[in-house]
Order: C-alpha cells, then structure tokens, then sequence
C-alpha cells in the first residue's frame, strides 16, 4: 500500500488581551454578565463608527516580530459580510486584503520517543497575522426554539495567526500550538488560555501519497485544548486515509470535534460556498506604522505606533529562556522545555536554586521527579503547592549537607505533602531520620545487631 | 440677526421658539417635519433665555431654532430615516453635529422628512409622505401658473423640493427655523437647496464628523447647512467643523472658525466653468442664468474660463456602483435584532430576518441592496467595484488638475431645472429620477470636494434656480467668501408664503415681522 503524506495547517484566533475591544471603548473581561460589556458601536446601533484601539495594534506588532514576521508597514481593514445572530452589524471587519504581519517562522520542538531524551527541533511558516474582530456568542435553546444572543465577546479584538500546512500530525500541531501559547503569553498580547476561548484552533487536514498534488481538505473546529487538538488532527488524519482507501472521497467540508467520541463529525450545511462580499473599511484609513527611520519628527507620539521601538521592549521569548536556563543551570534542554510548560514551575526552580547549595542539575530532578509528579497526580498547579520553594530547598540542603539519606528525604518530603506546617528538620527529628556520620556509634549499632543476631 | 436679536434683547428665545413652532403648525400641509420635538425644544429655550439674561449667551448659536434631518441620530427624540425599520427608534446618543449645535445652546424643534434612508433626489419616497416645496404656495408661483380659481388645483399643482434632505430644506424656506442640517452624498443638500431657494453646503469630506449620521456612502456622505444665507452658513460651519475622535475619517488639523469677508474685489479670483457641466437635459432658463453669472464675474473683473472635467460623464454609472456596493453593506445591520422593527416571523432567524428586512424597507433601498451585493460578489468585484473606485480616481483627478492649474473656484448649475410638479416627478421612477437629477453635484462627493448651492433667481414659473460653486478641499473660507460675493449681486428674492395661520386670517411673511 503507498505511504500516505499528512499535511496539517493551521488558523489559530488568538484573543488580544487588552482592556477595551478592537474598535471601540468598551470593556474587554471574560464571564461577565450577558449582554453586560456591549458599546453602541457593538450593537451596531446606526450611525456608530469604529475608532482602532492602540493597544490592539501594539499587540499584533509584538506578536508579529516575536514570529519573525514582516510588519507591513501599511495594512487595509475590510468588511467581510455574513448574517448571524452573533455578528450585529452583517459583516466582521477584518484585514483581508492587506494584514499587519506577513511571513514569519515558528520553531517548536518534540520529543522523538516518550521519554523526552531526544529532542528534534520543527518549523512551521507562518503566513500572516491579521487584526479582526471576535464575534458574540450564540446559544442555541431548542426546546424553546430560541437563540439567545450575548453580544460581550462581540468586538473584542483577534489576531488571526495563520500557520502554512507544514506540519504532518496532531502531535506537531499541539506542539507548534503550545510554543504560540508560550509566546504569547510572555509577550503578554494574548492570555492564550484555550479552555476560556481565549485561543481558537482550526485545523486544515489532508492526505495524499508523496509525489502526487495535495489531497481536499477538511477544516477541524470545536477543538478546545492543545491534547483535544493532538486527537482531532489525528483522527481526521486516519479517517482520510480510511476513506481513500476504501475508494472514497474526501469532501471539502467543516468537521467538528467531538471530544466525548474523540472523532470529528461533519459540520456546518453549506449549500455552495459563502461569498462573503469582501469590501474595503470605509470608515477607517489605512493603519500606517512607523519604525525608527521613517518616524515624522513633528507627529504626535500618543498617534503614532513605533515598530523599533516595540522591537526593543520585547521580552524574551520562550526559546531564549530555555538557552539561557541551559547555560546558566548546566540542565537538559528537555528540562527546560517542561519548566517552560507549567507555569510557575521556572520561577520555583529557580528560587529552590536559589536558596540551597545543591547543584542546579541535581535539583532539577528533584523538581521534575517529584515535586512535578506530585502536582500532576494531584491536579494542582505549582502556584497551589503544599511545598513551597522555601521548604524544598530547606530540605535539599539537609540531604547536601548529608544529614539525611536521599531516601529519608523523600520520605519527608511526602511528609511535607501533607501540608501540615512542619519544617523538614521537625519531620526529620520526628522520624529520626538523620543519617548518622559518627563513626563509633555507626560501628556500635552494627555491633549491636550483630550481637543481637548472635543471640538467636 | 436673529441672534443680534436676542443679544440685544429684542427677542426672546421663547418667543422664537414658539413663533417657529406656530409657523410649523401653520405649514404642516409642507410634510417636512417627522418630529417636532416641543417640550424639549421650549425647554432649551428656556435655559437659553436664562442664560441670556445672565448676560452670558453660549455663542452666536444660543436660543437659535434649528432643524435636524432625521438621518442624524437625537437622544430621546425618534431617528426614522423615513422608513419602516426604524419607525419609533429612539437613539440613546446624539450625533457629533448634533451635540455640537445643542452645545452651543441652539434650539432643536425636531427632524426633517426625507427620502428613506436619504436615498432620492425628491423627498418623495420615505414611509411619511413626500414634501412639499414651499414655494408651491408662494405668490411667485402662483401668479406664474396657469390661473385656475378651484384650490383642488393648487393641491395637485404643488412642486417637489428636491432630495433627499428635502425636509430640512422646506423647514429653511419656510421660516419654520433658522437652519438645519440635511446630509449630501450626490447632491441631498445642495438639490433641495437649489428648489427651496435656500443656500445648501456641502463641506469637504473629513472636515465635519459623521459620527452619529446613519450612512448611506461612507466614502461620500457628509452633513450638510440649510440656512438663509451664506453668512449663516459659515457660522453654522465654524460650530460644526473639525476633529472627532469618534470618527477616524475626519481631518486632524486643528480647524479655525472664520468670519467671512466682505468681499469687494473680484479681480484676483479666477472662475472655472466646467464644460461638461452643461448636461443634457439642462433646461435654457438655467443655461441663461449661468450665463449671466459668468457675465457678472467677468464684468466685475474676475478671470472667467471654461475648463474641461472629462470624466463628468461616466460620474452616475461610477456613484450607482459605488453607492449601491456601500448600501448593500451598511443595511446590513438592519435585521430586527438589536433595535428597530422586527417580523412576527420567528421560524428561524434566517426567515425572521428576511421578513424583517421586506417589511423594513421600501424598493427603492431593497433595490440597492440588490444592486449592490450582486457588485460585492467575488465573481464581480474585480470588474465593477475596483473598476469604479478607478475611475472615482480619476473623477478626483480631474478636479485636482483644473485647480491646480490656476482656477480657485468652479461655477455650474446645481440642478437641471426648476423643481417639477409632484404629479410629473412620480412618472419615473426613483433609480431613473436619482440618476438624472445628481449628474452635477455627484462630481464633489466623488472628489471629496466642498460645493455650495447660492440661490441666483426665480424661473419662468416663479420657482427658484440656483448656481453652484465647487472649491478646493478644506478651502470653505474662500468658497463662502465667493458664493457671498455673489449672494450680494443676485439679490434673490425672498419668498411671498401664503398660507393662513391660526390667528391671523392670511399671513405674508416678511423677515423684519420675525421682530416686531
């Protein structure tokens, strides 16, 4: 049988974490009271213009540069016309024609097998980031044949970030989504938080045998979580394959996933494709950026978006972090990728490090292997650990100092667990877990039990 | 005057206001108010009153009525458009101009009939009847029609104002308020402006906001001064104009009222007169008096020369394109959701928005709508909308060449003829009538230009004509300065109403009564 190629791309809705929507003043906040956070221009009341919020352009800028993209210097906004319930005024304005950011790069990297000993690094090019606007919130109430409409989310500023098909499986696309993720939140333009749709992922999937041109895609939504986005990918990658092979077809369809059956199921009733009428903005110039060199000196700076100057407030992005978490800690790459994952971890290993004379690379275990370990089986997040930084490090230093074992130490620490207030030296002395480094009374106790062996 | 008047206290903003709305109720047969807001409006008058005896007026504009087209958004006060789909909307903000006016403490009577959505060129086809030009009922007019004893002829016999802002344009003529706001996008000021005898302008794009005007071009509508004469015309403007952060597409430059000069020397001034501009269908009466005003130019000293705009003629099939893509797009939002009529029909919210959107709107803006998805699809996008904003383009253009070659101001006619009895006007329809009547004043909207309608005289059958001046953009200064220049000559008449008040048994108005 011919190898199947998987393609994958991605459009990733990306929420800008700002105090006021796209284009006009109201509030942006999550879980709010319906219909609560909604400005006349959001209710499409006539005669309401759209005002751009700064924030929401700085935010694609930074996004942007921390993808390695071209910032247009020069982007269009367009009507793009559908009716929905959740969209009040019959189009989204978007940037179809021109966007802010084009062509830039993601690096993400996977483990070769489970155990995280190998890791291969992946790019994914990105081809555009696009400012738009989010839409309400529809739910649907069948029994009493209504739709209710909450138009909170209705305005709230989105950076479409659109991810070519480079990539071949659901556990390439969770990890590109999960590096997104990272950046986003260190550049702090996007919470990124999947399970509050703060990040939207769809999938773009096709098969199709190597040499030959790109098989029909299928669009995967409903995909809420970077392990759902793994399967749904996943999935719809075999079912592909299955149809072919039984002589199918594939049809260019939306497919959601459902994440009870973990299989993806058709969608939307498209009769025919949608047109949707693509217009320019009226109402709003085109967004001209400025950088260094072509910065009028006589505008207004509170009007002007500078791109340099954004470029050198930039953070450090995840990949710098773990170089430098390598470098100086002397720990594994695969290390710093999982301290970089669970947040918070990086600071408390840090100041474990911090507080104690245990060497880094020895600590690091101790923070992966246990502590990590610990937290997941019992779905905590490191902010709600028992064991605070300050008591680990306290009883990695006993265990430097060589007063106790390494196994005693675990077993205080699963003392500590319990989050009873004790220090690790009060378990210790409770236990009578020292370890004993006198010399006589070590060879008086073996002498003891020799003895005592003797006397049976 | 009316404001010296108050200043000096021989009126009061009560007695104005009341005058204003006595005279509206005396001329209600006109058709151009929707709402007449009473309380509020004598309430304003009472605080203006306050204020003036304080000695402390807001400004020029204090205590003055005015009248608003009812495309403006009011807060409290029903914003129609003259259609079915916002019949009883009550906007919870003001428009920019609006708040603006009310501000300077001027005195809001209520909102002007129109053409629904301010689409026509006659005030004829909104939801709340069409209205009627005042000088229907001017003695001008009467003495000039064919004489007939029966009133039933005098009915039937009455002419259009033009459109869309016909409303506001009628409530100027007749006296009924001291301005008003209309809005222009191919012509809705300065038309109506031109059959009502009153002074219509249309600013440059970007100088006064939109914020708050129900769209119908984005690219094109601007609101638009009714007033009296071209002085109170820059007053209104100096109140109205410059930067709104509510709206992205208006000018950042810091805008400097101005006091127009009284002109006396026209030496210096060159006049353009575009060729094209004498259109088929231009009646010989309105050819004549463009003629003299040219004469009058060049007899005063002024430069005189005829300049080409040669993409005029493809201007009407550019703006129904143009015009029809952006109706399509801004009547999107009417769907009975959120505000504004909406259907019993609840099968589905697809059919619900069907119903609501027939039911809503009258064929003349279905019909766009229409028109202008079917431009917006994807299949015709490139052909049609790219085509037409080209060749708007070029329309610009033209008008950037000519001024750029020395001429300050371009004289045309405003309209094609005098305005048409009601009965004659319905005989074709409102796409054929709309793309006649806006062949001379489309061109600014399309260039973004400021042009202004002076009255210059009255026609063979006593109604008015009136020329329009087109100017440099953001030049208002030297455009009002000219178009007063020229007010000063004409010397149009003022209209002779009669019609019977409640108290008086037949009342002809003359300006100085206002104030005895």
């Amino acid at each position: 049988l011919a190898p199947w190629v998987p393609v994958v791309g991605l459009e990733i809705h990306a929420q800008i974490s700002s105090n006021s929507k796209l284009f006009s003043g109201s509030q942006v906040q999550f879980a709010a009271p319906p219909n609560s956070l909604v400005s006349f221009f959001d209710a499409s009341l006539p005669g309401t213009l759209p005002v751009l919020n700064r924030r929401c352009v700085e935010a694609a800028v930074m996004t942007g540069l921390a993808l390695n993209c071209s910032i247009n210097k020069k982007s269009l906004f367009d009507r793009k016309h559908y009716f929905y319930a959740d969209l009040p005024a019959g189009y989204q304005i978007t940037q179809q024609r021109v966007p802010i950011a084009v062509n830039g790069s993601l690096s993400y990297s996977l483990c070769i097998d489970n155990k995280m000993s190998q890791m291969v690094t992946k790019t994914v090019r990105i081809k555009q980031i696009q400012l738009e606007q989010d839409s309400g919130k529809s739910l649907h109430d069948d029994t009493r044949s209504q739709t209710l409409v909450d138009l909170n989310r209705a305005g709230v500023g989105l950076m479409e970030v659109v991810m070519e098909p480079d990539m071949c499986c659901g556990e390439e696309a969770a990890a590109a989504v999960r590096e997104l993720q990272l950046i986003l939140q260190t550049l702090g333009s996007s919470q990124a938080v999947m399970a509050e749709g703060q990040l939207r992922v769809d999938a773009n999937v096709s098969v199709h045998h190597p040499g030959e041109p790109y098989g029909v895609r299928t669009e995967v939504k409903n995909i809420n979580s970077v392990r759902f986005l793994a399967k749904a990918v996943d999935y719809e990658i075999q079912r592909q394959i299955e149809e072919l092979e039984k002589g199918g077809t594939i049809l260019n369809e939306t497919r959601a996933f459902d994440s009870k059956l973990g299989c993806t199921v058709p969608m939307r009733d498209k009769e025919g494709k949608q047109d949707y009428r693509f217009m320019p903005e009226p109402n709003l110039p085109p967004l001209i950026l400025y950088d260094a060199k072509s910065l009028p000196a006589n505008l207004n700076h509170q009007q002007v978006v500078n791109i340099d100057w954004i470029h050198e407030r930039l953070p450090d992005l995840p990949s710098v972090k773990r170089e430098k978490l390598v470098e100086w800690y002397g720990i594994l790459p695969e290390h710093s990728f999982t301290l970089l994952n669970e947040d918070g971890l990086t600071e408390f290993f840090e100041n474990v490090v911090k507080q104690t004379q245990m060497k880094p690379k020895k600590v690091i275990g101790w923070i992966l292997n246990d502590l990590l370990s610990y937290l997941k089986q019992h779905s905590l997040t490191v902010k709600e650990s028992p064991v605070s930084s300050f008591l680990l490090a306290d009883l990695l230093n006993l265990l430097e100092k060589k007063e106790i074992s390494a196994t005693a130490a675990k077993q205080v620490l699963a003392e500590l667990w319990k989050g009873e207030g004790k220090t690790p030296l009060e378990i210790v002395k409770e236990k009578k877990l020292e370890l004993l480094q006198d010399q006589k009374e070590l060879e008086q106790i073996c002498q003891a039990v020799i003895d005592g062996q003797e006397n049976e | 005057q009316a404001s010296a008047a108050l200043k000096e206290g021989h009126a009061t903003p009560t007695e104005l206001c009341q005058r204003c709305l006595s005279l509206i109720k005396s001329t209600k047969f006109l058709n151009a108010y929707i709402t007449v807001a009473e309380e509020t409006a004598l309430k304003q008058a009472e605080e203006s009153e306050k204020r003036y005896r304080r000695g402390q007026p807001l400004g020029v504009l204090d205590g003055i009525p005015i009248a608003v087209k009812d495309n403006f958004n009011t807060a409290g006060i029903e914003t129609t458009c003259a259609s079915n789909m916002l019949k009883g909307y009550i906007s919870p903000y003001n428009a920019t101009v609006v708040q603006k006016l009310l501000d300077q403490g001027a005195v809001l009577l209520g909102k002007t009939n129109l053409d629904e959505f301010a689409m026509g060129s006659g005030s004829t086809d909104g939801v709340f009847g069409p209205v009627r030009n005042p000088w229907s009922y001017s003695r001008q007019y009467k003495e000039k029609s064919a004489p007939k004893s029966h009133s039933e002829d005098e009915e039937s016999n009455w002419v259009i104002t033009g459109g869309s802002s016909g409303g506001s344009a009628a409530a100027v003529s007749s006296f009924t308020c001291f301005a008003a706001l209309g809005s222009d996008t191919g012509g809705s000021t300065r038309n109506p402006a031109a059959h009502c005898g009153v002074v219509g302008l249309k600013p440059t794009y970007g100088l006064i906001s939109r914020h708050g005007l129900i769209p119908l071009v984005n690219s094109m509508d601007v609101p638009g001064i009714l007033t009296r004469c071209v002085d109170d015309a820059a007053v209104v403007l100096g109140s109205l104009a410059g930067h709104d952060p509510k709206d992205s597409t208006t000018i950042q430059d810091n805008f400097k009222p101005f006091e127009l000069p009284d002109l006396t020397d026209v030496s210096k001034l060159s006049i353009g007169i575009p060729k094209e501009y004498h259109a088929p269908g231009l009646s010989s009466e309105i050819l004549a008096l463009w003629s003299k005003a040219t004469d009058l130019f060049k007899n005063a000293g002024a430069k005189v020369i005829e300049v080409s705009l040669p993409h005029t003629r493809y201007s009407i099939v550019c703006y129904h394109v143009l015009c029809t893509a952006e109706v399509a797009s801004n009547m999107a939002r009417f769907d009975g959701l959120e505000y504004g009529h909406r259907s019993d029909m609840n099968k589905s919210t697809e059919s619900m928005y069907a119903a609501t959107r027939r039911e809503g709107f009258n064929d003349v803006v279905r019909g766009r709508i229409l028109s202008g998805n079917y431009f917006l699809l994807k299949q015709n996008y490139e052909n049609y909308f790219i085509k037409a904003q080209k060749v708007r383009r070029l329309i610009a253009n033209d008008f950037v060449k000519v001024f750029g070659s020395g001429v300050d101001i371009l004289l045309t006619p405003t309209t094609l003829s005098d305005a048409v009895p009601y009965t004659e006007f319905i005989k074709e329809d409102n796409r054929t009538r709309s793309a006649q009547d806006d062949i001379l004043t489309q061109a600014a909207n399309m260039a973004g230009l400021p042009a202004i309608n002076v009255p210059t005289g009255l026609s063979e059958r006593g109604l008015p004509v009136g020329l329009q001046f087109i100017g440099r953009s953001f030049q208002e200064k030297q455009l009002l300065t000219v178009a007063k220049w020229f007010e000063k000559q004409v010397k149009f008449p003022m209209i002779q109403l009669e019609i019977k008040r409640h108290d008086h048994n037949a009342f002809q108005h003359q300006k100085s009564a206002f104030f005895s």
